[in-house]
């Protein structure tokens, strides 16, 4: 089996979310979905002392994310009926449509905020990694997209050579679910499980 | 693989997972409902193979990128860019924005125009009924021709647009008013008309900007007022060349901006906060530090530059404590010592930071000033360009390998002839962001008062308006408000014509509006560029639905009507012009694929020769002196000092000849008890301008945002996501609040360009959050340009 990851570049993503909008694109995704999402981090604070003077210790970081294909992914664990199932060759994980019965445990169990049950088609949606493009030899449409080139996709030990496990805010410690998620992460990056590293954009990404 | 899942309860999850684990569960429990028997997710790619076609971007962001759609059945399914898998950071591909990648969602948009309207309620009520194009046809040239014949050519006017920019075939318009005798042209933009005035008055024409891989070279990167991550998005364009320059450069980069502006994301030891609209405050208490620790360089600027200090005066002007270093020491103009003390309250910049900042830049070699257009639109722009560009010359870092004019990086653009607009008979020309002025009370603009061009008065009122892919009339001009009274008063512009593709808030206005195609649907070229330049092409990637039709056919069918069809034409359709000025254009570049080939290839790119603003002038002066009085860099202008002797002022308008801190109204200085905070706008990742304003899958991702500094939102009672009003002389808008420590306090923002959504017969409260709601019409003392960015106002919940 080669399982497969994703990388990402945090000196490089400027938050654009191109990634984002390619994918809802080629996926033909609606309002109230997206199988790709950039959060934004940001902690500190600027004033302004007596003398009008500014002060800063703003600190401001995006980070996009999809489904991180992990290898203990939540997702299965809980899915009933195991229509979320996590491929024997490519590692990716999906969910069988004939399958799911939506109810929306993945969505719960997901650390990652990837799966959501799409109500209109009765069963749950998410990130594939792109399985029919990669498949054909091509890298997820995501990653192709990407302006700054902060993406990237292949054989997790090549991901894992570029970057760390994903171990930064606001994203969970890695060990829970290993993902498949490598990260190069800017100067600016809390540790995973920083009080400071929250989501200040969570309209955008709901 | 499943046994090493640890085994932990949903609870335990939302406890130990994070910020985003509890975002995740905050999005709802999902109950165990829904069809057994779901389909298969649609896949763009699940079935044969798609037809390919390349089109490009065609709107007023300067990337233009490629776009490949590919299409099934006259239908597109989906928008691919210029990319492939094995693509290494260095090489070049234009890859398309978030928006480029939502073109489906535009072109096939329900609200899409398909059929020629004609307006049934009021003017700007947006009530309209279907057509046919022989009516509207007749309808146009009937009205042409009477306010022609009743007023004359200069009562007709093309108002500012870029809804379609920079294809070789933008000006079908023009071309044919001026077969019909022209019309009241504009000059400037709302883009940069403070710089483009002063940009010609201090350098003359050859003023702009380095390339913005010359600061890779650079040890010290300046960047005022700029997020080109925002304002030119893209994988060929500013946006990869700006992620580049971060990455290769060894040098260090300060960004001053009031905001913490995308650019910075990931960058935040770059920022340097500052009061919006005092970036010449800044100059010139860095100027007086350089001056007292002697690191200037006098020999640079008494060689290349005019009005520095006493000494390089133009003859005329000494003895009268009139240079810029009089300024700055207090010797002229207002007196005041011009210390990093003075300057802190003013830009919130502390004096011992400016002062370390002084000595950074004494230092620095090469130093590489850039500027965005943000600094130049407002009430007091022309000086706040001017001091930027003022700032690399105090230290003799310019026209040498590393450094910049402080002028916006220059963008490579291969060279290719447009569609002829033909010559204009009507020599008049006005302001563009006047517009209103001129349909309100045009006769008495003047030369002197308005920055008339080619008259000394406006001899008539706008009567006629064409708006061709634009949203100028409201929506991205200034003081809606007002923009609505002159409009909507149909004894004063007696007809207007508008051709877009969706209901923008201006096309409310049209009293005949043309269903038009995009630039993809139909044969297209456009030549744009960064550091990179490159051209693209479309091919139309379906047939025209409905009766949409090309601008050209549009002008075609005019031209017809009026009596000049074969002059219009010249025997040609749109895509045999495109093809013969082109392969003319090979003839002087044999480098160029031929037409064909282009065609095939989509896409063509050339990488850029060096590029260093003012090379040629520092290194001979003398034999490539600048078209200014001087023939140098004026630092003192002599074009503004006799400028201050003719023309007629407000009296609470400060006009310096040297590039002064000039406090602005509506600034930072001048806000009031009813009006405590400045407003500022800026460029959205999620639009360009008002384009895909009106796209729900662009505007979920990218909410319409006040951006307020906790310390303003505290003692508002306002919290992150309420519903905010924005209040100020000229109306109310209402929009959702990021409280953010990304903006400076006493300081509120919002991207510019949201669809201006008010009940213009009832309340008139905007809840759109469209900026230009509360922005004054009010135009710059010199430029008469577009000040968007100064403004104040107040903010309560809504």
């Amino acid at each position: 089996m080669s399982q497969y990851a994703f990388h990402f570049d945090g000196t490089r993503c400027t938050g654009c979310k191109t990634c984002e909008f390619a994918c809802k694109d080629f996926r033909d995704l609606q309002v109230g979905f997206a199988y790709r999402k950039v959060y934004e981090v940001t902690y500190g604070e600027t004033t302004k002392d007596s003398n009008g003077c500014f002060a800063t210790s703003c600190t401001s970081y995006p980070l996009s994310l999809a489904c991180n294909h992990c290898d203990d992914p939540a997702c299965t664990h809980v899915c009933p009926t195991g229509a979320m199932h996590k491929d024997a060759e490519t590692g990716l994980v999906s969910v069988d449509a004939e399958k799911c019965v939506g109810c929306g445990y993945c969505h719960m169990a997901c650390p990652y905020n990837a799966p959501k049950v799409d109500r209109e088609k009765g069963h749950s949606v998410k990130c594939d990694g792109c399985a029919e493009r990669v498949a054909a030899g091509r890298k997820p449409v995501c990653v192709e997209a990407c302006p700054a080139r902060a993406l990237d996709f292949g054989i997790a030990e090549d991901m894992a050579a570029k970057g760390e496990r994903a171990a930064i805010a606001p994203l969970p410690e890695p060990s829970y679910t290993n993902p498949n998620l490598y990260v190069k992460p800017s100067v600016d990056a809390l540790p995973a499980g920083s009080a400071d590293g929250k989501v200040v954009n969570p309209l955008e990404v709901m | 693989m499943q046994e090493s899942m640890p085994r932990i309860s949903r609870r335990s999850f939302v406890k130990t997972t994070g910020a985003l684990g509890a975002l995740a569960a905050a999005g709802g429990a999902a109950t165990a409902t829904g069809s057994l028997f779901g389909v298969g997710a649609a896949h763009a790619d699940a079935d044969a193979p798609d037809e390919v076609v390349w089109g490009h971007c065609a709107i007023n962001c300067p990337s233009r990128c490629p776009l490949k759609f590919h299409v099934k059945d006259d239908e597109i399914v989906w928008v691919e860019a210029d990319t492939s898998s094995d693509a290494a950071f260095e090489d070049r591909q234009a890859r398309a924005c978030l928006r480029g990648r939502s073109y489906r969602r535009w072109m096939n948009s329900p609200d899409r125009l398909s059929y020629p309207l004609k307006r049934v309620g009021a003017r700007g009520e947006g009530k309209f009924e279907r057509i046919s194009w022989e009516e509207a046809i007749d309808t146009i040239a009937g009205e042409l021709t009477r306010v022609i014949e009743s007023y004359g050519n200069d009562a007709v006017y093309i108002d500012y647009a870029t809804g379609v920019e920079g294809v070789t075939t933008g000006q079908p318009f023009q071309r044919l008013l001026n077969l019909c005798g022209g019309y009241l042209d504009y000059y400037g933009s709302y883009s940069a008309a403070q710089l483009a005035y002063m940009q010609a008055t201090v350098f003359g024409a050859s003023g702009g900007g380095s390339a913005l891989k010359t600061a890779e070279d650079a040890e010290l990167v300046l960047v005022f007022g700029s997020s080109p991550i925002e304002t030119r998005q893209g994988g060929l364009h500013t946006h990869y060349d700006y992620v580049a320059l971060r990455e290769k450069t060894k040098g260090k980069i300060i960004v001053i901006d009031p905001r913490f502006n995308d650019s910075l994301s990931g960058h935040s030891d770059q920022w340097l906060p500052i009061n919006p609209g005092t970036d010449a405050a800044l100059v010139a208490a860095i100027a007086y530090e350089l001056i007292a620790a002697d690191r200037i360089d006098v020999d640079f600027l008494h060689t290349y530059c005019s009005g520095f200090d006493e000494e390089s005066m133009p003859e005329a002007a000494r003895g009268k404590h009139l240079s810029y270093k009089d300024y700055v020491l207090g010797e002229g103009y207002d007196k005041v010592e011009k210390s990093p003390e003075w300057a802190a309250p003013i830009t919130g910049i502390d004096a011992d930071a400016i002062r370390a900042l002084a000595a950074e830049i004494a230092e620095a070699s090469p130093l590489f000033v850039t500027q965005g257009w943000g600094p130049q639109r407002r009430s007091n722009g022309e000086w706040n360009f001017w001091s930027i560009c003022l700032l690399p010359l105090l230290v003799g870092q310019a026209g040498k390998p590393g450094t910049n004019n402080g002028n916006r990086e220059s963008r490579f653009i291969i060279p290719l002839t447009d569609f002829p607009s033909g010559e204009n008979p009507v020599e008049a020309s006005i302001s563009c962001f006047l517009f209103t002025d001129a349909i309100d009370h045009g006769t008495e603009m003047t030369k002197t008062k308005d920055g008339v061009r080619g008259a000394d008065r406006l001899s008539n009122n706008i009567k006629f308006l064409i708006n061709y892919a634009g949203n100028c009339l409201t929506n991205q001009h200034s003081d809606i408000n007002k923009a609505h009274d002159i409009l909507a008063d149909e004894s004063k512009c007696e007809f207007i014509l508008a051709v877009d593709t969706v209901m923008c808030d201006s096309a409310k206005y049209a009293d005949i509006l043309l269903p038009d195609l995009f630039r993809s649907e139909q044969v297209s070229l456009a030549s744009t560029g960064s550091n990179t330049a490159y051209i693209v092409t479309a091919q139309p990637c379906t047939s025209p639905k409905f009766e949409r039709k090309t601008a050209y056919e549009m002008c075609e069918m005019l031209a017809e009507k009026l009596g000049v069809r074969d002059e219009f034409t010249e025997g040609k359709t749109q895509a045999e012009w495109i093809e013969e000025l082109y392969e003319a254009d090979r003839e002087e570049d044999p480098e160029l694929p031929s037409y064909a080939e282009l065609v095939e290839m989509g896409v063509y790119k050339r990488e850029r020769p060096g590029n260093i603003a003012l090379d040629k002038f520092v290194a001979d002066p003398v034999e490539n002196a600048l078209a200014t009085p001087s023939g140098k860099i004026e630092i003192f202008s002599q074009k503004i000092a006799k400028a201050m002797e003719e023309w007629e002022f407000a009296e609470d308008e400060t006009v310096y000849p040297v590039p002064a801190y000039v406090p602005e109204w509506h600034g930072v200085e001048t806000t009031t008890d009813e009006f405590p905070l400045a407003l500022s706008g800026f460029h959205y990742r999620g639009r360009v301008h008002s384009s895909w304003g009106s796209i729900e899958l662009l505007k979920e991702a990218n909410p319409q945002e006040l951006w307020i500094n906790p310390v303003d939102a505290e003692s508002r009672g306002i919290k992150q996501g309420d519903r905010v009003s924005v209040k100020n002389e000229f109306g109310e808008t209402q929009l959702l609040a990021k409280v953010t420590p990304r903006i400076v306090p006493g300081t509120v923002a919002m991207a510019q360009g949201a669809w201006h959504d008010a009940d213009m017969q009832g309340d008139r409260i905007d809840r759109g959050g469209c900026i230009n709601t509360l922005t004054t019409q009010r135009p710059s003392p010199l430029a008469k340009g577009n000040p968007q960015h100064s403004n104040i106002c107040n903010v309560s919940k809504a």
